[in-house]
């Protein structure tokens, strides 16, 4: 991507334009779908088959959170192959910092109607609020918590990690320590972040009524725009330079480093953004669900997120993405249709991705396709094949 | 000082020794009878007669008279013992225990009691306890005394004092008559003297008697009252530096056997995890499998040899190693041998198979937890001194671990298989040329990794609830044992698993549980950053690989 190029079309466009086919072909469907169903919730009427219905829409929306969430494990593990297990973590926080300003906004409405304290803290005989809750009641001071919280966790943890070389499931396990310590920290009603309550009964956020249908659409487009967004930002990312030289640590870190890269700062950038993805994923989760708590935090919900990626395809952007979505879409089928059987498919999942298709989805299938290809025409055509997958 | 102290123990003597004299006048069945009176008050006289007679068969008739179960004769008025065979009563005499034919209920006439009755019964049957030929009973009878402080016993213990010659039941006898003299005495060198006493007894009950001693001292700042005053604050002192230093060792128990728990459930993982580079993610699952099987065997021994039950747990500990053992055999053959080299992956792969693994064993057994109980030996506690007891299963598991740990030990470093196993770890190609099918050594050592988890689930079930959950709960902390001690080194696990727990014992006090948790963590994470590979770590290129 050349500078002459950006100044021509205004960077938005030409970041578009830089996207390889996978990811121009990703933001279509992305953009058309979330068309397709903002129309159907909005001007097609109830009944017809075309119609959206709210739940449904929020319940998408939930999934896109969740995309945008594999989409920054998959940053790190896909592409630099730090293998996070705290992931999760950072996520909470930014729904925990979302969650604050949301808290804020209830203002008097709440069970005991105190204008200053939310409800668990009367209810805790507390009489001031906290110093870290001050500044909640400002939406755009919640919004850049909801980016430095997780960011400054990430760059604190990741600059002693990395700089003393904890690499592989070291790292792994520590960050999967971090998350539990975390986790076991918010259960502490001493915290005042409600305890193992969590935050919950929001009643509306920038003044929007969050029960309103209008509002669910709203945070639905919102989640449509940031997912978009954190694709085009990996995207752009992954394709610079800078991505380049975390796929040579990804595929030999000691080798980078002697050719005279500075490979903790490479991770510590690219662990940093990622975490902040991750916090904008949760802040945009929160209100859509209406409440967070402590067990965002558990160890195994971190472990799920990778899960999602390895399934869809680790280094594949859209292969993140597809992943979160479809594993989403299968736990909430099965949890409601065969509950007993979701924890065999889920743990079958971990197994098989990782036995069977190490690529996942999106990088096994068009190996197979061009395979098809190639004994039905020549083999010319297995090399573009492979490539297109190779994103 | 001493005379006066004398003379005082005299009075107190005389004074009891008068009220007791007309006792032994009546012989037994007068004083019975004397219990089919009408007013309360004379029949807590009565039952204090009864109780000071010292007989045998007073202690019957007070437990009977107790439960209810002593009646009149409305015919003849006389005493009996009602034994309730659906509507027919079979009698018998109290005192010689003679049966006397059967009656019916309108026949009878119930010896009612109230709570002042009660009192003095409960005070008689201490009595009675207190010259009992058990010396265990004559020592918690002392204890009860103790706690019920009750001034009419005092006499009675001031005489077993001289008489008492157990060595054990002194100390109980003479802390119980300090007490009593402490709170119910008026002489203030008598109370001095007590205080001096209960102070080389030590203990927390004893804590509590002086705080609220000092706290109950009235009137004015005479002399005396300073003098008492002082004694009693140089006596707390003493005994809460006493107490504090138990508390100090209570704590390092604790510690230790935190720290045994966490060396059952790392060990294994080291073996997996140090030796072979595998990280299993569904080791806590193996622990869980042992303590599931734990419970089927006593389960079985319930249903099939109920008197074995108490020796079902030495049965379960090589049963559980052998299923635990079977079950990480056919994981590593089916999965991990083909992601050897992946560690990432196989972290993956193996924590899916936790999931199946619980999922399986709440389908099987059901969401709830099952009930290990624990066997007869196993059960109560060792007192060292007052306010300073260990119980035996935490003893036990300390023992197990390092037996454990030993068996492990002597595994890798004295068997056949042990040395083979080392050299595929060292080098699977020359080991492999030297004739070593590396592909048996890998699904063996899995295979004793599990196996050393499904035995640390036997110990588990004895002190945590046997859950779908179980293995989860220990799979982090197992994690940082192996990781903070090093890899591929037992020693360093036993290390690791013994900083860790005492560390977390020490810091609960101040700190609460979870914080102290919380703080163990943080500090393994920033420990890593300073000694990524651990306490004891192998050093050497093959490491980086």
């Amino acid at each position: 991507m050349n500078i002459q190029k950006l100044t021509e079309k205004g960077p938005f466009v030409s970041l578009l334009m830089g996207l390889p086919g996978g990811g121009k072909a990703f933001m279509g469907i992305l953009l058309s779908a979330a068309i397709f169903i903002v129309v159907g919730n909005q001007f097609v009427p109830e009944g017809n088959f075309f119609h959206v219905p709210t739940y449904m829409v929020s319940l998408l929306g939930k999934y896109l959170c969740y995309a945008l969430l594999a989409l920054s494990v998959d940053l790190i593990w896909g592409f630099c192959g730090i293998l996070s297990l705290g992931h999760g973590a950072f996520f909470a926080l930014g729904g925990y910092a979302m969650g604050m300003y949301l808290m804020r906004q209830i203002g008097d409405r709440g069970v005991y109607g105190n204008a200053e304290l939310p409800d668990f803290m009367v209810f805790l005989n507390w009489q001031e609020l906290p110093w870290y809750w001050f500044g909640f009641e400002s939406f755009a001071f919640a919004a850049l918590m909801v980016m430095l919280v997780p960011g400054i966790l990430a760059f604190i943890f990741g600059w002693f990690a990395f700089r003393s070389r904890v690499t592989g499931v070291y790292f792994s396990i520590i960050t999967q320590a971090m998350t539990y310590a975390l986790l076991l920290s918010f259960f502490r009603n001493d915290m005042g972040f409600g305890g193992n309550n969590g935050l919950t009964d929001f009643k509306d956020i920038l003044g929007f009524d969050l029960r309103a249908d209008s509002t669910r659409l709203g945070l639905f487009v919102g989640s449509v725009l940031a997912l978009a967004f954190g694709y085009l930002v990996s995207s752009f990312v992954t394709q610079s330079k800078f991505g380049r030289i975390l796929i040579a640590i990804r595929d030999a870190e000691s080798r980078t480093r002697f050719t005279g890269y500075r490979v903790e700062y490479y991770k510590l950038s690219v662990f940093v953004m990622s975490a902040v993805l991750a916090g904008i994923a949760g802040a945009l989760y929160v209100p859509q669900v209406g409440i967070i708590n402590p067990s965002e935090f558990s160890p195994a919900n971190s472990i799920e997120i990778v899960i999602w990626v390895a399934i869809g395809g680790r280094g594949t952007l859209w292969g993140a993405v597809l992943g979160a979505i479809l594993v989403n879409w299968g736990k909430s089928y099965f949890t409601g249709a065969l509950p007993e059987a979701w924890l065999y498919m889920l743990g079958g999942l971990f197994v098989f991705s990782t036995l069977v298709l190490p690529k996942g989805i999106v990088g096994t299938f068009p190996i197979f396709y061009a395979n098809i290809r190639s004994k039905l025409s020549g083999k010319s055509e297995t090399r573009q094949a492979t490539e297109a997958g190779d994103i | 000082m001493r005379i006066l102290k004398t003379a005082l123990l005299l009075g107190l003597l005389f004074v009891f020794a008068e009220a007791e004299q007309p006792v032994h006048a009546e012989t037994l069945q007068e004083l019975t009878s004397a219990l089919s009176v009408k007013s309360y008050s004379k029949k807590a006289v009565a039952v204090k007669k009864l109780a000071a007679s010292g007989a045998e068969e007073a202690g019957v008739i007070l437990h009977a008279l107790m439960d209810g179960a002593l009646f009149t004769r409305k015919t003849d008025g006389k005493i009996v013992l009602g034994l309730k065979n659906e509507s027919i009563y079979s009698l018998s005499d109290p005192i010689n225990g003679s049966a006397l034919g059967q009656a019916k209920k309108s026949e009878l006439k119930k010896v009612k009691i109230n709570n002042k009755v009660r009192i003095a019964i409960r005070a008689g049957l201490g009595r009675l306890d207190l010259s009992h030929p058990d010396s265990e009973k004559r020592i918690s009878a002392a204890a009860a005394i103790f706690k019920s402080g009750d001034p009419s016993m005092l006499g009675v213990l001031l005489e077993l004092v001289k008489s008492e010659t157990d060595e054990d039941v002194l100390p109980a006898i003479v802390r119980a008559a300090a007490a009593l003299e402490l709170t119910h005495s008026l002489d203030i060198d008598a109370r001095i003297n007590a205080v001096a006493q209960l102070k080389s007894t030590g203990g927390p009950e004893v804590k509590a008697l002086l705080i609220k001693t000092l706290s109950n001292i009235q009137g004015p700042a005479t002399p005396e009252n300073l003098q008492l005053e002082s004694a009693l604050k140089g006596a707390l002192a003493d005994v809460e530096r006493q107490l504090e230093t138990y508390g100090l060792i209570e704590n390092l128990f604790q510690g230790v056997s935190l720290a045994s728990v966490l060396l059952l459930a790392a060990i294994g993982l080291a073996v997996t995890f140090g030796v072979m580079g595998v990280i299993n993610m569904a080791h806590g699952e193996m622990v869980m499998i042992g303590a599931y099987t734990t419970y089927v065997i006593q389960e079985t021994c319930r249903l099939y040899f109920p008197g074995f039950l108490d020796f079902s747990l030495i049965v379960a500990i090589p049963l559980a190693f052998a299923v635990a053992g079977t079950f990480g055999i056919l994981l590593e053959r089916s999965v991990i041998r083909f992601l050897y080299g992946r560690p990432l992956e196989t972290l993956l792969a193996t924590w899916g198979i936790s999931l199946i693994l619980q999922q399986l064993v709440r389908t099987i057994f059901g969401p709830t937890n099952k009930e290990v109980s624990t066997p007869g030996w196993l059960s109560g506690a060792w007192e060292v001194t007052s306010g300073l007891s260990f119980t035996y299963n935490r003893i036990a598991i300390i023992f197990f671990a390092l037996v454990v740990l030993f068996f492990l030990m002597m595994v890798l470093k004295r068997t056949l298989f042990g040395l083979q196993m080392r050299a595929v770890t060292q080098n699977r190609m020359m080991a492999r040329s030297m004739g070593i099918k590396s592909a048996r050594i890998d699904a063996m050592t899995f295979g004793l990794g599990s196996g050393v988890a499904g035995m640390a689930g036997v110990a588990l079930s004895q002190i945590d609830n046997v859950s779908p959950n179980l293995g989860q709960a220990y799979i982090i902390d197992s994690f940082m044992v192996v990781v903070f001690g090093g890899v591929g080194n037992l020693w360093g696990t036993l290390v690791g698993a013994g900083s860790l727990g005492i560390a977390n014992k020490f810091l609960e006090p101040y700190s609460g549980a979870v914080l102290a948790k919380i703080f163990v963590l943080v500090a393994i994470i920033l420990f890593i950053q300073k000694r990524p590979r651990g306490l004891f770590a192998l050093k050497g290129r093959s490491v980086e690989g």
